[in-house]
């Protein structure tokens, strides 16, 4: 990043014009009806928390399941939901499970996340702009979600086909999600990604306008943070990638109810027909779930290494690359349903192509810190164990991209592995990174550095104790989206689940260091890092004013 | 705060990218022609072609080799017929027309129609099997306890010997799935 905050004007809490505007209105109008960025940005990162905790305990409930061979807890679980429930019942629960942990994890834990919460906040402090081009809007995506979350947890509790819920995992593949799966379940979840989109989709429209018209005099396209050109990207990819799903799961809703043919042979449509568009959406949607996490890690990396981020328009333009690179590789999803060669040669060879701009980024966060004043710090720690974790996953990436390697790990514990490493915890290493990178800014408060210490390494542990002995139980041939398993798969299968419990004991102590900072965290100075965080959002008081840059700031 | 020409240029923007995110659904909803389309001309996933004596520009030469073709049935449980082919198997030379007699006999005591999709397997041969006729390009309805011999007239284009994917291949099958026609449904 360039020296900006060199030149920008000091703009803080002393400010006079700040004190007239800074009040702010009732509980009632400013929390639900609210047009702050700041504010609604809060509520995205409290929703994605909640969100957070019932998909964690989600997979909790799995892993629990999984720890030994045999079915023991899912008869019980389901009878929680329907005493009436049988062995078909409890097995469809573990269907249903399958599917909202991932949905969740997805839509509801890391999107809201990253562009919501981090997003809101810090796009418009970033580049020196007031709030954001659309408040009002921004207030529409943030319910729009809620409500998207509510009818996705309300479809565990209608009949979904084989017991209550829907039970047809994530990516909702016809026929199961179209005639096999009667009762409302389905339909309720297609709704909720109907309306989690439409909400995504606001806010990328809003993000891009944004950035594109609102940022501060002199704040140029290529002087601004990485973080804001991550979200201008996922923006993109947002724009063009969330209609497709909309679109492909219209389809299914009029497949299901109104007697249309689109995936369905006897009335000559085709069931992959709704993968090719299901992957056109979902392979830049890992993307966009990815993309921000890159902008915050390279926001942590500079600061804690007191440097500008090695190679800065490379770094941006690698991120424009790995966007339009992303939409034409969907079909390395679905190698096994019957490609020729030819097809099968160019999605492997068009896949390894992201390597190269995600190499960049890996040797560029590297030599950002190479020579660099380093400080290991909570958020430093995050974005270092981001870069470890993302690595992993990105390695066994490419050994998936290879057409006739996938044909033989499709659907195993492999590609289980592979997506955790690059997403569970790529993802929400660099949430945490960026949560408590920006936590004194957000709250005014300091968190204790020993419990976010505590936190990283317990929690790294775990989830490297949880997820890499899934490579292992992938290439013995272990399928997922299973809850039972032969005997030979208990010794990795009850490692991974001991794994789980670490992590859960890690996650203790981020909660605990919240309760800490708001109760007797230190207050947090302007700019707690120093004077290597050089952008905007630290020239301005921890917490910002309610309203800020009402003069805009200017960049030379 | 916001100033007049920055709302206006805000508008602007907001509305490109909101119709550019419309245009993305209607790219959506037309990937369902195009798809069709992009089947028919490649043989994806089996897709078998049609012949058609406008765009052929002479009749295909009959070559040596041989290549043996499976005919495989199918009803959907819902379809109270029988289905299947007086010979399961056959064996043509590569280039020549032949004829195969498919049987069908509605088992119910009602009259009822029925349709068949179709591919073939191994899914590259899809490009380079011909029809000149067959019953599945139509709709059939069957009288109760009719029996109806139903033909399909083919041939295998020797261009598959010019490609290195398909060369190879010994045997195709030509499968068939016959389903009820339900009144509600159309094709999309």
């Amino acid at each position: 990043m360039t020296d900006i905050a060199a030149t920008a004007p000091v703009h803080g809490h002393a400010d006079h014009a700040h004190d007239e505007h800074d009040h702010k209105p009732g509980f009632f109008v400013r929390w639900f009806m609210s047009t702050n960025h700041k504010d609604i940005g809060t509520l995205y990162l409290m929703f994605a928390i909640v969100a957070g905790i019932v998909g964690g305990v989600m997979s909790g409930m799995m892993r629990l399941e999984l720890a030994e061979p045999g079915i023991q807890y899912l008869h019980g679980w389901a009878q929680f939901f329907d005493p009436a429930a049988g062995d078909t019942q409890a097995k469809h629960f573990w269907n249903v499970l399958i599917t909202a942990h991932g949905l969740i994890m997805i839509f509801f834990m890391v999107m809201p996340a990253m562009i919501g919460g981090f997003g809101n906040w810090f796009v418009p402090l970033m580049i020196g702009a007031p709030d954001m081009a659309f408040p009002r809007m921004n207030n529409v995506s943030y319910w729009l979600t809620t409500v998207a979350f509510v009818l996705l947890v309300g479809s565990m509790f209608v009949p979904g086909g084989s017991g209550l819920g829907a039970g047809t995992g994530w990516t909702l593949y016809a026929p199961l999600s179209t005639s096999g799966s009667v009762g409302p379940a389905v339909d309720m979840v297609i709704f909720s990604v109907h309306l989690a989109g439409a909400s995504s989709i606001l806010g990328a429209i809003n993000f891009i306008t944004t950035i594109f018209n609102m940022r501060a005099p002199g704040m140029t396209l290529h002087k601004m943070p990485l973080f804001v050109w991550s979200i201008l990207v996922t923006a993109f990819l947002l724009l063009l990638a969330l209609p497709v799903l909309a679109a492909a799961i219209t389809m299914l809703l009029t497949d299901r109810n109104f007697g249309t043919t689109f995936y369905d042979a006897t009335g000559g449509g085709d069931p992959v027909l709704y993968q090719h568009l299901f992957w056109f959406f979902g392979h830049p949607e890992v993307y966009i779930m990815i993309l921000p996490g890159f902008g915050i890690v390279s926001q942590v990396i500079s600061t804690f290494s007191r440097k500008p981020v090695f190679g800065y328009l490379g770094m941006a333009y690698a991120m424009v690359a790995i966007g339009v690179v992303g939409f034409i590789v969907w079909a390395h999803h679905m190698f096994t349903v019957g490609m020729s060669v030819n097809l099968k040669m160019y999605f492997t060879a068009a896949t390894m192509v992201i390597a190269v701009p995600t190499g960049i980024k890996i040797f560029s966060w590297i030599a950002t810190m190479w020579g660099g004043s380093l400080r290991f710090t909570t958020p430093m720690v995050w974005a270092l164990g981001f870069i470890f974790m993302f690595t992993v996953g990105g390695v066994t990436g490419v050994v998936l991209a290879n057409g006739g390697v996938d044909t033989n790990l499709h659907d195993t514990y492999y590609v289980v592995a592979h997506f955790h490493y690059v997403l569970s915890l790529g993802a929400v290493f660099s949430l945490f990174a960026g949560f408590y990178y920006w936590f004194p800014k957000m709250s005014g408060r300091m968190y204790s550095e020993v419990l976010g210490q505590l936190h990283f390494w317990i929690f790294f542990i775990g989830v490297n104790i949880l997820f890499f002995p899934q490579h292992f139980l992938g290439q013995q041939g272990m399928p997922r989206r299973y809850p039972d398993y032969a005997e030979a798969f208990t010794y990795w299968h009850h490692i991974s689940s001991i794994g789980y419990a670490i992590m859960a004991v890690g996650m203790f102590f981020f909660f605990l260091n919240l309760v800490y900072a708001f109760v007797a965290g230190k207050k947090a100075a302007d700019n707690p890092w120093g004077e290597g965080a050089t952008t905007l959002e630290w020239t301005l008081s921890s917490p910002p004013p309610f309203h800020q840059f009402n003069e805009l700031p200017r960049i030379a | 705060m916001t100033s007049e020409t920055t709302r206006r240029k805000n508008s602007r923007t907001g509305i490109i990218a909101g119709l550019a995110a419309a245009a993305m659904v209607g790219l959506g909803f037309a990937a369902v022609p195009l798809y069709n389309l992009f089947c028919k001309v490649t043989g994806f996933n089996g897709t078998t072609q049609r012949y058609d004596p406008v765009a052929a520009a002479a009749e295909p030469k009959v070559l040596s080799d041989t290549v043996s073709v499976r005919f495989d049935s199918n009803v959907s449980p819902k379809l109270p017929w029988k289905f299947y082919p007086e010979h399961p198997r056959d064996t043509v030379s590569i280039g020549a027309r032949d004829m195969a007699i498919f049987i069908a006999r509605n088992e119910s005591s009602q009259p009822v129609t029925g349709t068949a999709t179709f591919n073939v397997t191994p899914l590259q041969a899809g490009k380079y099997f011909t029809k000149i006729q067959c019953f599945c390009f139509t709709q059939q309805t069957l009288q109760p306890g009719e029996q109806v011999r139903m033909p399909v007239l083919f041939f295998v284009d020797p261009k598959i010997k010019d490609d290195v994917d398909a060369r190879d291949i010994q045997e195709i099958t030509l499968s068939y799935t016959f389903y009820p026609v339900d009144e509600g449904k159309k094709a999309s």
